[in-house]
């Protein structure tokens, strides 16, 4: 009994001497590091994502602290993986925030686990930026939330003016009946008036359809000079072929959604003569040698791809110009969370990968509609649209 | 006018044909065994998907890649049979279904390891300009895939109607304790069952392939649209499956013409639940064959 009774005390001693042991070794770590936290989709359906994003803020941490850090201070990251799925990005947001004590978080990737931990980011006043792209996450304004990727507001309005600017004025549209198409949608129908255009048919289709010629027949019907098809892979590749089959010759406009090589190789030559806005990223070489983001871009492709040995994302961006942000903003406040604040939100004229980024008290995306491009499909390639 | 219907209707043949090939195999097993196999769209999936690496990747003639497709995953089929059906060891309904719903998601998950997340495309079996008629336009795969529907039809029907083991497979529905008592090797029946069942779904996918993307996870909708093909035809047998899915095909292109695209799966279904309401096994009742 007695010996128990000793032995009990003992491990309660030992383990509380351990504890202060740590606690102390790890503020003393925490002294010369800024610790930032990643928390990004890197496994899951959303990896594509999640794991670009994951290695481009790898990649910034390890520029920044070969340039000598910041403040003579190193960054330290700390990534953890939502899955995709929002109750782990919770989770991996407290453990950021409580156990890690980061002085900012970049992430998460989608607007679904991004709107789960704002309120956390909130109310423990830590900033976040946000990668994910649903205008919900900075529309009201957050104090403490930014976001670096291009909303849809923005991709719709490229294409609206490219109609304006060609003289089309009806419209059918085609949206896929998920998130990414109702958002689409709303966008679509909301911004028509301001660029005087009308729509004449809006159709949607389940993404997992096979075939869309019901639709695309019935929008025909209604004598469209355009069709914007809105959704991601792989329907939009069905809808471009089932246009080509059925003879449409009016121009077909795709979203930002589809802005990879995967979509030319899915559709094959129904790609031919599509127009879509895509951030700058995937048309680097092409921009004109004027462009302010020219030389950014190909710097960042040039390092991502020599250190990861893969064709660059046009995803991982976000991350990265989340970290540039920080690397803008952190200097002078001493890992005060509150002054890294205030910069953020004073951050003008930054050139990132997705666009050039002026915020306010009032816009925390910063983004402008130069942010996305118009190009066109040709011979199996973007060309970039005046 | 004309013009536009006749499109919807080319359209909704296109679909309801390989609806209705899907609702063959699931109305063969149905009437061999009184399973439903929640798993059959997956094996259209894995029929779409052989055809991808078989012909796209490999490079083999298409006829050879088509009977190579059909034969691997009928051949699935039957170590699915052997393995998580005939080692139940209470074969009740219920946990038979749920197995099979099992087996779907392990199915999807192992091609999703396979192939990965990323869809294929796949050219058309013969490559000719889309066919003018009044202004609609037909696809030559459209053809295809409504011939190749239709000889599998036939086939199936000669096979049961004019072969011994055809008939024996019947008996089998009917009664297996009876069959067996009479000599017909039941299981060897059953086993049969799933191999043409499979195979059947393996037509269905790899038909479908050149018209639509193929991924991991085409199989579920395409398997649930099957599924209510049969039953609006009548679950089990062979033409009220090909009559279904016309129907739900023609339906549901119609629905999204003249109506709108979003009520497209409502109002497909409201016909189905109509019909079922007025004649609950479906439009042509198989005869003979016990229902649950």
């Amino acid at each position: 009994m007695r010996y128990r009774y000793y032995f009990k005390n003992s491990m309660l001693i030992l383990l509380l001497l351990t504890a202060v042991v740590f606690v102390f070794s790890s503020k003393a770590l925490a002294a010369d590091t800024y610790k930032i936290g990643g928390i990004f989709s890197v496994t899951g359906p959303a990896s594509f994502l999640g794991d670009p994003e994951k290695k481009s803020m790898e990649l910034a941490i390890e520029q920044i602290n070969a340039a000598g850090g910041i403040d003579g201070r190193m960054l330290e990251g700390i990534i953890y993986d939502t899955e995709g799925d929002p109750q782990r990005a919770v989770q991996g947001i407290t453990r950021l925030i409580n156990r890690d004590n980061v002085i900012a978080i970049v992430g998460p990737s989608l607007t679904p686990t991004s709107l789960a931990v704002l309120p956390f980011a909130e109310r423990a006043q830590v900033p976040l930026i946000s990668c994910a792209a649903g205008i919900a996450i900075t529309e009201p304004v957050k104090k403490w939330i930014f976001k670096t990727a291009q909303s849809d507001v923005l991709a719709v309005a490229s294409v609206y003016q490219h109609m304006k600017d060609n003289g089309i004025q009806k419209i059918g549209i085609l949206t896929v009946s998920n998130a990414f198409g109702e958002s689409g949608r709303d966008q679509l129908l909301k911004q028509a008036e301001e660029f005087g255009i009308e729509i004449v048919q809006a159709d949607s289709f389940g993404d997992k359809d096979t075939d869309m010629t019901a639709q695309l027949t019935r929008i025909r019907r209604n004598e469209p000079e355009a069709i914007i098809c809105w959704g991601t892979n792989p329907g939009p590749a069905v809808v471009a072929k089932n246009v080509q089959q059925l003879g449409i010759t009016i121009p077909l406009y795709q979203s930002h959604g589809v802005a990879s090589p995967r979509f030319i190789d899915l559709a094959g030559d129904a790609a031919e003569g599509i127009f879509l806005p895509t951030g700058k990223i995937l048309v680097a070489d092409l921009l004109p040698d004027t462009d302010v983001q020219k030389s950014f871009l190909l710097d960042y492709i040039q390092a991502y791809e020599s250190k990861f040995n893969q064709p660059v994302s046009g995803f991982g961006g976000y991350a990265y110009d989340a970290m540039m942000m920080l690397k803008e903003a952190l200097p002078g406040t001493n890992g005060d969370k509150e002054k890294l604040r205030d910069n953020l939100e004073n951050i003008q004229g930054l050139i990132g990968v997705s666009g050039v980024f002026n915020f306010s008290p009032t816009d925390h995306n910063g983004l402008g509609p130069d942010a996305f491009v118009m190009v066109r499909i040709e011979n199996g390639t973007w060309k970039l649209v005046e | 006018m004309t013009q536009e219907l006749l499109q919807y209707l080319f359209s909704g043949i296109t679909n309801g044909a390989i609806y209705a090939v899907i609702a063959i195999g699931f109305s063969m097993l149905y009437s061999s065994t009184e399973l439903i196999n929640f798993a059959h769209g997956e094996f259209v999936m894995l029929g779409a998907l052989s055809l991808v690496t078989l012909w796209g990747g490999f490079g083999l003639p298409l006829p050879m890649a088509f009977i190579l497709s059909v034969f691997g995953v009928a051949l699935t089929g039957l170590v699915f049979e052997r393995l998580a059906i005939r080692t139940v060891r209470k074969p009740d309904h219920i946990v038979l279904i749920i197995i099979t719903v099992g087996a779907s998601i392990f199915l999807r998950g192992v091609s999703m390891l396979i192939w990965g997340k990323d869809a294929y495309s796949l050219p058309a079996f013969t490559d000719h300009p889309p066919l003018d008629l009044i202004g609609a336009r037909l696809l030559p795969q459209s053809i295809w895939i409504v011939f190749i529907a239709l000889v599998c039809a036939i086939l199936l029907h000669l096979f049961f109607k004019k072969t011994l083991t055809g008939k024996a497979m019947e008996a089998t529905a009917i009664s297996k304790k009876a069959a067996w008592l009479t000599g017909i090797p039941s299981e060897k029946m059953i086993l049969l069952a799933f191999f043409f069942s499979t195979g059947m779904g393996a037509v269905a996918g790899i038909i479908i392939a050149p018209i639509t993307m193929v991924s991991y996870d085409m199989g579920t909708m395409l398997g649930l649209k099957g599924f209510c093909a049969a039953m609006l035809g009548g679950l089990g047998s062979l033409w009220g499956s090909i009559l279904g899915g016309l129907l739900l095909g023609i339906l549901e292109s119609f629905g999204v013409g003249i109506f709108s695209s979003s009520l497209k799966d409502a109002i497909a279904f409201l016909v189905l639940l109509l019909i079922l309401y007025v004649r609950p096994g479906g439009i042509i009742m198989a005869k003979d064959v016990k229902r649950f």
